[in-house]
């Protein structure tokens, strides 16, 4: 922590003899005016209300959700019903923890090289114009309401899926991941794909915006070491904007995770995990509340709050780890250029 | 290895504006040329045209020709690409790739022009941080981040991440304006030594530095600002520095100008 910035550190006192009172004390902290007390009233206010309302989240979960598990009589983690409201009381979130982490895996992998590419594009390659034209429309994207998205989704997306379900079931088939029986495609893996153009706004965003403040002496390091614009991008781009396109990543697997009514609208879901991606079932934390939210008893609305606890608990990890790659290189980031 | 740089009706643009006017010069091989002259007289343009650096300047854009030895190197079908390989180029602040380390730094040049053997960049390695006066001091932390080095080491670094791919020139814009004396000094004494293998052009605002690392010096000026930057003369730097041909050559150097 940075001393210099702590307003709760007494400057030393000027004069060390003097009697400790509380003027004196006041004396030692510097004149103060009204305009600092009162900003830094407000901010600090301001910070404590957030943890404030992070905590109070927090205990609501894990208040509601221990009433629940509590009641459980099956196994939590590994069940593979959801069923609260039964005599006796079984319900796991295993399912949900599948069909979630799987369509968000998914999600990345298709949008996060993808909106690389475009960032790239925009800040090194393209035009300025047609850049912010380009960066623009990415905008626009990242504004449309993930509603709009779920309607697009069945309506579109899953019609035209078939053909690359057919495809991936031909060649890749035989992996028993990629395996399809004709199914309406409203599987997980079209959740997926759909997940993976909702975050590419964001990821793009942050990357453009990183990829923007690479120093341009890197660039020119490069360069004059007779580099290709690839070999440029490879060996100071990049590498300078690594972090940045992490966390990027992390934002957009945020939204990926904790996106509900697009997913509600395209997964055919059901309560089973199902290896092959492309068959239909499985669901998400988020798509199973909104499915189940209305119709649950009090009962069935704890159990769905304990699996939203392990939402909750899932992405704080996900951030975390995401810190952790940012720090563990930290020396070689470019911050300390 | 060092090759003789010969510039003839040299003209750069910054989109219209016309900021290095009609200059012709020749550079002597295993010699250190200086350029010399107030800001903004064009001499970092005019040596960012000589390993084709200024066109990567949105709007950058050159006129006339530079031959070193035989080849143009605005000439058709030449790639900058290349150029930039034979001509290695040392900028004012210290720019090591803050995310590689010291050795992956002197061998970032080397893995650009194709596969070497560990044993081969080991040894380019080593000769070039030895012919950067480097060595000693990071032979026990070449893993170590290069940008955890000081100003002056970092900068002796770039110099041998330069020399390490064997450019024909070497170029250096203002190499020390950012360091210490002793630094400087340092680099000073390796310009002397380098010239023994290299053709080298500085930049300097240092006129003292000028007449102890050079053995030619160009003085450039401009009429006024906006004016595009011309060479008024160039000679050996005991004749610059003690007689010089041209009037205004000896008001700048002995503080009398504008």
């Amino acid at each position: 922590m940075d001393i210099t910035t702590d307003p709760q550190k007494p400057a030393p006192a000027p004069v060390p003899h003097q009697p400790p009172g509380k003027d004196a004390k006041r004396a030692a902290r510097g004149a103060t005016r009204p305009g600092d007390r009162i900003f830094l009233g407000l901010s600090r206010g301001s910070g404590i209300f957030v943890l404030v309302i992070m905590a109070a989240i927090a205990a609501f979960l894990t208040y509601r959700a221990s009433i629940a598990i509590s009641k459980n009589e099956a196994n939590f983690f590994t069940t593979l019903e959801w069923n609260p409201t039964g005599t006796p009381p079984e319900f796991g979130i295993a399912v949900l923890a599948f069909g979630t982490v799987v369509s968000s895996v998914i999600a990345m992998a298709v949008a996060v090289p993808i909106a690389v590419g475009i960032a790239l594009f925009i800040t090194h390659y393209a035009p300025r114009k047609l850049g912010g034209a380009i960066g623009y429309v990415i905008d626009l994207l990242a504004a449309v309401p993930s509603i709009v998205y779920g309607l697009w989704g069945a309506l579109v997306l899953v019609p035209h899926m078939e053909g690359l379900f057919g495809w991936l079931d031909e060649y890749l088939g035989w992996t028993g991941v990629f395996e399809w029986n004709q199914g309406a495609p409203r599987s997980l893996f079209t959740v997926g794909i759909l997940l993976a153009i909702m975050i590419l706004p964001i990821i793009t965003n942050v990357s453009r915006e990183v990829f923007r403040q690479v120093p341009r002496m890197h660039e020119e390091a490069a360069l004059a070491l007779g580099a290709t614009r690839w070999e440029v991008i490879r060996m100071s781009v990049l590498p300078f904007g690594r972090s940045g396109v992490i966390s990027a990543s992390m934002l957009g697997l945020g939204r990926a995770l904790g996106e509900t009514m697009a997913v509600a609208m395209v997964l055919s879901s059901s309560f089973e995990i199902n290896l092959s991606l492309l068959d239909t079932g499985g669901g998400t934390f988020a798509q199973n509340i909104a499915s189940k939210f209305n119709e649950a008893t009090v009962m069935g609305r704890d159990a769905l709050i304990a699996s939203g606890l392990v939402l909750f608990v899932i992405t704080l990890l996900v951030n975390g780890a995401a810190r952790m790659i940012i720090g563990r290189r930290k020396e070689y980031s470019g911050a300390n250029a | 290895m060092a090759k003789r740089i010969d510039v003839s009706g040299l003209n750069a643009y910054y989109s219209s504006f016309l900021a290095i006017e009609d200059i012709s010069m020749t550079v002597e091989p295993r010699s250190v040329t200086a350029f010399i002259g107030p800001s903004g007289c064009g001499k970092s343009t005019f040596l960012r045209t000589l390993n084709r650096m200024h066109e990567v300047t949105p709007g950058g854009r050159v006129e006339g020709k530079v031959m070193l030895d035989d080849e143009n190197l605005y000439g058709a079908g030449i790639d900058p690409v290349a150029v930039r390989r034979e001509v290695g180029m040392v900028f004012q602040r210290p720019n090591p790739f803050p995310t590689m380390s010291v050795y992956d730094n002197v061998a970032a040049g080397l893995k650009l022009n194709g596969k070497f053997k560990k044993s081969e960049l080991d040894d380019v390695v080593e000769k070039s941080l030895r012919g950067a006066n480097l060595w000693n001091e990071v032979k026990d932390r070449l893993n170590k981040p290069g940008s955890g080095l000081s100003g002056g080491q970092q900068q002796r670094l770039c110099i041998a991440r330069a020399i390490a791919v064997e450019p024909n020139v070497l170029l250096m814009d203002e190499p020390c304006s950012a360091l210490d004396p002793i630094s400087t000094l340092a680099i000073e004494d390796l310009i002397g030594e380098l010239k023994e293998r290299f053709t080298i052009v500085i930049v300097t605002h240092n006129m003292q530095q000028a007449a102890r690392v050079s053995d030619r010096t160009a003085f450039f000026n401009l009429a006024a600002v906006g004016q595009p930057g011309k060479l008024i003369e160039i000679d050996e730097t005991e004749r610059i520095f003690s007689n010089p041909s041209v009037q205004a050559t000896e008001d700048y150097i002995s503080g009398r100008f504008g």
